[in-house]
C-alpha cells in the first residue's frame, strides 16, 4: 500500500470552555499506488481535515498515517498539495511558481528549467511562463498550482477542492486535463470535492462521508474505462453511479441540516 | 453630481491639486498684503521667496539643506538596518516576540525629543547626537510594524511553501520576507516622514548646521520670511522622498502592481 491511514481521529478542542468538536471519528484508509481516490461529503464532514492530515498540515488527535511504510510527521515535498484557494506565490512568475520546489530540493538552473518547460506545456500555458498571478483567471492560477505541485514529483497529489471557486465551464475543462495527466503519467491520487459528478468522474474510486463527526460512509470503485472522456458523463453507468451516491450524499445532508 | 468613490479624471485631477495650493497662498497674500496680520508675524509671500533667495544665493543655505539630508538619511539608514531584521524575527518567530514585543512598545511610546538632553550629555552636539535621536524615534516604530506585517503573512502561503519542501527558514526566507517586501518598504516610506521631524527638533536644540539651526537663528532674527521658507523647503524635500520611494517600489514590486 502506497498510503495507509491509520485510526485517525481528529477531535478540536471546544472554544471557550465549549464543547470540543470531533471533526473526524477514528478513520482507516488504504490507498494503493496509482489509485485515484475521490472524497465527497458535505461540507464539515471532515474530508478537508483528513487531507490536512495526509498532507501533515494538521496532526491527528490519535492514529497515525503511513507513506511507503513511513509515519508522517509533518509536511513535506512527497506530498503535494493543491488548495482550494489560490496559493501561488504572488511575487513570482509562473515559471519560478513552478520552479519553486525544485529550487528548494536545489536542482540546478538548467534541469529546473527544462521540467518547469514540460510542465508548462501539460498544463497548456506556454507563453504565460512569465505572467504575474494576479495577471491570470482563476483556472489559469489553478493550473499552474497543479503544475506546481507536480513538478516537484511528489508521491502523492493531494487536492482540496481545487475547482470549487472556479466557473462550470473551466471546472469541467480543469477535471479533464488533470485525468489527462493522471492517464498519462500514473499518480497516487486524492482529490477532496463537494461535487458528486465531479468525484465519479475523475476518481477510479470514490470514498463518501458523513456528517459531523466526519467518517467514510461508503468507499465505492469506479468502473468507467480509461481513457475517460467527458462525454462519459451522460453514459447510463455514470447516471446510475450518481444516482445512488447523490442519495447518500442527501441522508448526510438533511443530516448536518437537523444538527444545525 | 459628486457620487461616492466615482473616480476624478487625470486632468482635473492635477487641476484640483495645484488649485488648493493657489487658494493657500492666495490666502496668505490677502492676509498679509491687505494688512491684517503684522509683518512682524507673518512675512507675506513675496518677502519670504526674497529670503528664500537670499538664504540660498548669500547665505549659503543650500549647504544647511545638505547637512539636514545626511543627518535623517544617516540616522533613518541605521534605524533601518537594525530594525527591519529584528521585525522580521519578531513577526516570524513568537518567542522571539514574547521576548522584545513588551519592551519595544514600551520603547515606541518615549517621545525621541526627550531624548535630546541626555544625547548631548551622552554624545555632545556633534553629527553623532541628532543620527541618534532620528534612530531613537525611528527604530522601536519600524521594529513594531515590520513586526505585525510579518507576523500576517498568509498562512496558505507558507503552508504551500511547506508541502513544496521548504524548510522553517526557507519559509522565512523564500515566503514570509518577500511577501512582505512591499509592506516593508511602505513601512520605511512612512517612518522616513516621521524621522524629518526628529531631525529638525534635534537641531533646534543645541546646533549650529542645519535647516532647524537656521529656523531658530531667525527667529531670533524675526525673519518670518526665512522661517517659512525653511518650512517649505522640508515639505518639498519630503514630497520629492515621497515620490522617490514611491517610484522604486513600483519598480521592485512590479508582481503588486502589474
Amino acid at each position: 500500500m502506497k498510503l495507509v491511514v491509520e485510526n485517525v481521529s481528529r477531535v478540536f478542542p471546544g472554544v471557550r470552555g465549549g464543547e470540543p468538536v470531533r471533526a473526524l471519528e477514528p478513520t482507516n484508509l488504504q490507498v494503493a499506488t496509482n489509485d485515484f481516490i475521490s472524497v465527497v461529503g458535505p461540507s464539515g464532514c471532515g474530508k478537508s481535515t483528513l487531507l490536512r492530515i495526509i498532507a501533515g498540515l494538521d496532526r491527528p488527535s490519535a492514529g497515525r498515517v503511513l507513506l511507503d511504510g513511513k509515519p508522517v510527521a509533518g509536511p513535506g515535498p512527497d506530498r503535494g498539495v493543491v488548495f482550494q484557494s489560490y496559493t501561488l506565490f504572488p511575487w513570482l512568475t509562473v515559471a519560478d511558481n513552478i520552479a519553486f520546489g525544485l529550487r528548494e530540493k536545489g536542482l540546478p538552473e538548467r534541469q529546473r528549467r527544462e521540467i518547469v518547460a514540460s510542465y508548462i506545456d501539460k498544463v497548456g500555458l506556454r507563453g504565460f511562463e512569465n505572467h504575474w498571478p494576479k495577471q491570470l483567471s482563476g483556472g489559469m492560477q489553478q493550473r499552474t498550482a497543479v503544475a506546481r505541485a507536480l513538478a516537484n514529483n511528489p508521491e502523492v497529489l493531494l487536492l482540496d477542492e481545487p475547482f470549487g471557486a472556479l466557473d462550470n465551464q473551466t471546472r469541467g475543462l480543469m477535471q479533464e486535463l488533470l485525468l489527462g495527466i493522471w492517464e498519462r503519467e500514473q499518480k497516487t491520487v486524492i482529490f477532496v470535492t463537494h461535487d458528486i459528478e465531479e468525484a465519479i468522474f475523475i476518481g477510479s474510486r470514490v470514498l463518501v462521508m458523513s456528517a459531523r463527526p466526519g467518517r467514510i460512509k461508503t468507499d465505492m470503485p469506479v468502473e468507467l474505462a480509461h481513457p475517460r472522456h467527458y462525454t462519459v458523463k451522460t453514459s447510463p453507468a455514470f447516471s446510475a453511479l450518481k444516482a445512488r451516491l447523490t442519495d447518500e450524499l442527501r441522508d448526510e445532508a438533511v443530516h448536518a441540516a437537523n444538527e444545525h | 453630481m459628486l457620487r461616492p468613490l466615482e473616480p476624478v479624471g487625470r486632468s482635473s485631477r492635477i487641476v484640483l491639486g495645484i488649485a488648493f495650493f493657489v487658494l493657500f497662498v492666495a490666502l496668505w497674500a490677502f492676509a498679509t498684503f491687505g494688512g491684517y496680520v503684522s509683518r512682524t508675524f507673518l512675512a507675506d509671500p513675496l518677502t519670504m521667496v526674497s529670503d528664500g533667495w537670499n538664504l540660498l544665493t548669500v547665505q549659503g543655505f543650500s549647504q544647511d539643506i545638505l547637512v539636514t539630508v545626511g543627518r535623517v538619511l544617516g540616522g533613518f539608514a541605521l534605524a533601518a538596518v537594525i530594525a527591519v531584521p529584528l521585525g522580521i524575527l519578531m513577526g516570524a518567530y513568537k518567542p522571539v516576540e514574547a521576548f522584545l514585543e513588551p519592551f519595544v512598545s514600551f520603547a515606541r511610546y518615549l517621545p525621541a525629543s526627550a531624548f535630546i538632553p541626555l544625547l548631548i550629555l551622552w554624545a555632545g552636539i556633534g553629527e553623532m547626537q541628532k543620527i541618534l535621536v532620528i534612530f531613537i524615534g525611528s527604530v522601536f516604530n519600524i521594529i513594531l510594524m515590520v513586526a505585525v506585517a510579518v507576523g500576517h503573512t498568509r498562512r496558505d502561503l507558507m503552508e504551500a511553501a511547506y508541502t513544496l519542501g521548504s524548510s522553517d527558514t526557507g519559509v522565512v526566507r523564500r515566503v514570509m520576507m518577500p511577501a512582505n517586501a512591499p509592506e516593508i518598504a511602505e513601512i520605511l516610506r512612512l517612518v522616513l516622514g516621521w524621522a524629518w521631524t526628529y531631525v529638525i527638533v534635534a537641531e533646534l536644540i543645541g546646533s549650529s548646521s542645519g535647516i532647524g539651526y537656521m529656523i531658530i537663528n531667525s527667529q531670533a532674527l524675526l525673519a518670518t520670511g526665512q522661517i517659512i521658507f525653511g518650512i517649505i523647503v522640508i515639505g518639498i524635500i519630503g514630497l520629492i522622498s515621497d515620490f522617490l520611494f514611491k517610484a522604486i517600489n513600483r519598480r521592485l514590486f512590479r508582481w503588486r502592481f502589474a
